[in-house]
């Protein structure tokens, strides 16, 4: 093969290697959803109540413990699971138990839920429980919510003033 | 004439790779003739598939450096981010633009350089015994590699960061390492501070280096690592991503706004592919997948059983420690150390066995190697036991004792699991050894003078890819004298040739041994000399060439 064939095939080469780089750096594109659609994300941190009261230790236990042990008050470590509900125009989006962590068990609770919706008016229904009680529930919000196609709602949990607020 | 033969058993290509099986045969074949149709173009010394490495090496120097360029004009803020950015593209686009964008391309040429290096290597077979070192620390260095690549496409803080920094750190928090799901840094515009730029930036920086690091090693126990590409090589891939860079500039896709879902986004698919797979699989079955793989890609070279491959052998009686085998071995797996033995002399050879891979080249570089002495003497100052210089030599004879008519030629051949001898026929004679270079050039001055042939010809692989890296470099360099054991001055350079096709180009092999016989038959004739009982040529004071 002559000089001038071989540097042409070497520049077909680049340009085909270069065409690839081009293309494949940001193409095809991706939808994450759809035209339409939204997202509901579901997203806080709260540590739930202490599973079990403080309680007095007798005189005995005490008396049992380390000097440098003896507090008055036993007060286990361990913190009650959350229960959050997510409804959307009266249908259950999710009913979850949240774990707290910790391997003591004693850390918060997470929760990160992402839920594509279509975009529009909405009912909107979040309900937590996060004290040791097994029926009904400490936190909620119910409300009507308009999402414009591409919105990304987040539902948050502030811990200060216990309520739900929407971003 | 050779005898036309039909083309060889594919299961003799895959004896050398360890009996894999015909897929891992056919797939090497399809390699070697696509690479032989770039040698065409690039011719074997530019070939880009010889070259993957070193190019993954020189497109890591372009990154860094339009990096350090980048890195002084880029401000770490939710706002400045993204600003400074746009700033760096925009406003100087003749300078900050292109180096974005060489950046981003030579960041994507390094992954395709890398994932090809690692399927070739596979393929060919280049990951068993002491070569699991470099595998295994290649594979590890993807993670670097994906690393780097991620974390960059956050700092931008446009539409496609908001998309992976999501992404990423929803993929990341299925692993809870951390207290708080870190995808919540992104939820809202009051969640995100300055200073997690500032962190990502470090992280930015912090794991290129690391990556580097393993670059570092993973090239440890290669004698003359290629680490830069040919000239030409390189002045053409750089030029093809300035074209790239001024024709298509890397630009970003619109300020990141987190109350909004980013979509679509044009990602880099180079390094973006596992994230949209989050949509169709769990965050913990990807990890597992691809912890899984990357596990599985590591422990390769030893999921496979192979009968231990035999380990050069120093013979100290013969070896003065002049160091040459030293110095020739592709792997580093020789070393010189204090005398042990007592000989005057300053230095013996010592063999890291780990990382012997039963070349023989170290044989090839020994000056006691020579085929002139005495059989009974015929121990070098160090040989592969498997394959001894002895019999090699009686391989020799033998091969000669085939030969018959003119124009003879003896062909040292490597073993790519190809099987050699269906070149045999009238006038042609295969000689196997475990790789070219352990040939010693006094084999050629052995077979001329002693005129057991006519001509001698070296083949083994494709040049510029020699399975053992250096084999066919060091022959070539002995052949032309400008390497020791150089051959001897009075053999004629016209009775010797080389051919470096591999497996996949037999055909011209037999054609470039039919023009070199047709070649020696126009030289003066060699008068054969009778050959005593035991296939050892009758002694004679003094040889003569013509």
């Amino acid at each position: 093969m002559n000089r001038a064939l071989r540097y042409a095939g070497q520049a077909v080469v680049y340009v085909l290697f270069a065409l690839g780089l081009g293309y494949f750096s940001d193409s095809p594109s991706y939808t994450p959803i759809n035209p339409g659609q939204a997202l509901i994300k579901l997203s806080f941190v709260h540590a739930g109540a202490r599973l079990h009261e403080c309680r007095q230790r007798t005189q005995a236990e005490l008396d049992a413990l380390a000097p440098n042990m003896r507090r008055p008050l036993d007060c286990p470590r361990e913190r009650v699971p959350l229960r959050v509900r997510l409804e959307l125009d009266g249908h259950l989006l999710c009913d979850d138990e949240l774990p707290p962590a910790g391997l003591a068990g004693d850390g918060s609770a997470a929760a990160y839920r992402k839920f594509v919706v279509t975009a529009g008016s909405h009912r909107l229904a979040v309900r937590m429980r996060d004290s040791p009680r097994v029926e009904g529930y400490d936190s909620e919000l119910e409300t009507t919510i308009e999402l414009d196609a591409g919105q990304h709602l987040v539902i948050d949990f502030d811990r200060e003033s216990r309520q739900f607020r929407l971003f | 004439m050779a005898t036309i033969q039909e083309p060889p058993p594919a299961v003799s290509i895959a004896r050398r790779n360890g009996g894999v099986g015909p897929l891992r045969t056919a797939a090497r074949i399809v390699i070697e003739k696509i690479e032989g149709a770039f040698d065409a173009v690039f011719a074997p010394g530019w070939n880009p598939w010889y070259q993957l490495g070193a190019l993954g090496w020189f497109y890591y120097w372009v990154v860094l450096v339009s990096g350090i360029y980048l890195f002084i004009f880029f401000d770490t803020g939710v706002i400045q981010a993204y600003e400074s950015v746009e700033q760096i593209t925009h406003a100087q686009w003749y300078a900050g633009g292109v180096m974005r964008s060489l950046h981003r391309y030579a960041s994507d040429a390094l992954v395709v350089m890398a994932l090809l290096h690692l399927v070739r290597e596979f393929i060919l077979g280049r990951l068993y015994g002491a070569r699991w070192f470099a595998w295994s620390t290649g594979v590890m260095m993807m993670w670097f590699v994906y690393a780097s690549g991620v974390s960059g496409y956050w700092l931008v803080w446009d539409k496609l960061a908001q998309y992976v920094a999501i992404a990423a750190s929803e993929w990341l928090d299925a692993l809870s390492f951390f207290g708080e799901p870190i995808a919540r840094n992104f939820q809202t515009e009051r969640t995100l501070n300055a200073r997690f730029f500032t962190l990502l930036l470090f992280i930015h920086i912090a794991v290129p280096l690391f990556l580097l690091f393993f670059m570092w090693v993973h090239i440890q126990r290669y004698l003359r690592p290629r680490v830069n590409p040919p000239r030409g090589l390189a002045i053409g891939t750089l030029l093809m991503l300035l074209a790239l860079s001024l024709a298509k500039p890397a630009l970003s896709q619109g300020p990141a706004v987190l109350d909004q879902v980013p979509s679509p986004v044009g990602l880099d698919w180079f390094y973006l592919t596992l994230f949209p797979l989050l949509e169709y699989v769990s965050a913990e079955t990807l990890w597992l997948v691809v912890i899984g793989a990357t596990a599985f890609l590591f422990m390769l070279p030893w999921l496979r059983r192979r009968l231990p491959l035999p380990v050069a052998a120093v013979h100290l009686d013969n070896c003065n420690g002049c160091g040459r085998c030293v110095a020739d071995c592709p792997f580093s797996a020789l070393a010189l150390v204090p005398r042990s033995d007592g000989l005057p002399f300053a230095a013996e050879v010592t063999v890291t066995a780990a990382r012997c891979v039963s070349c023989g080249i170290c044989a090839g570089a020994c000056p006691t190697a020579t085929p002139f002495r005495r059989k009974s003497d015929l121990i070098p100052g160090i040989e592969l036991p498997s394959a001894p210089i002895t019999a090699l030599r009686e391989q020799t004879m033998a091969a000669a004792g085939r030969l018959r008519g003119e124009a003879r030629v003896i062909v040292y051949a490597c073993d790519l699991g190809f099987d050699w001898s269906l070149l045999e026929g009238e006038g042609i004679a295969v000689v196997g050894v475990p790789c070219v270079g352990m040939l010693p050039p006094a084999f050629v001055d052995f077979v001329l003078s002693r005129r057991l042939a006519d001509g001698v010809l070296f083949t083994g692989c494709r040049d510029g890819d020699c399975y053992h890296r250096l084999g066919m470099r060091w022959t070539e360099q002995r052949l032309r004298r400008e390497r020791d054991p150089q051959l001897r001055q009075r053999v004629p350079a016209e009775r010797v040739a080389t051919f470096w096709g591999g497996v996949a180009r037999i055909d011209e092999l037999r054609q470039v041994l039919r023009a070199f016989r047709d070649r020696l038959r126009r030289l003066p004739a060699v008068k054969r000399r009778p050959l005593a009982a035991g296939g050892e040529p009758v002694p004679e004071v003094e040889a003569v060439h013509e």
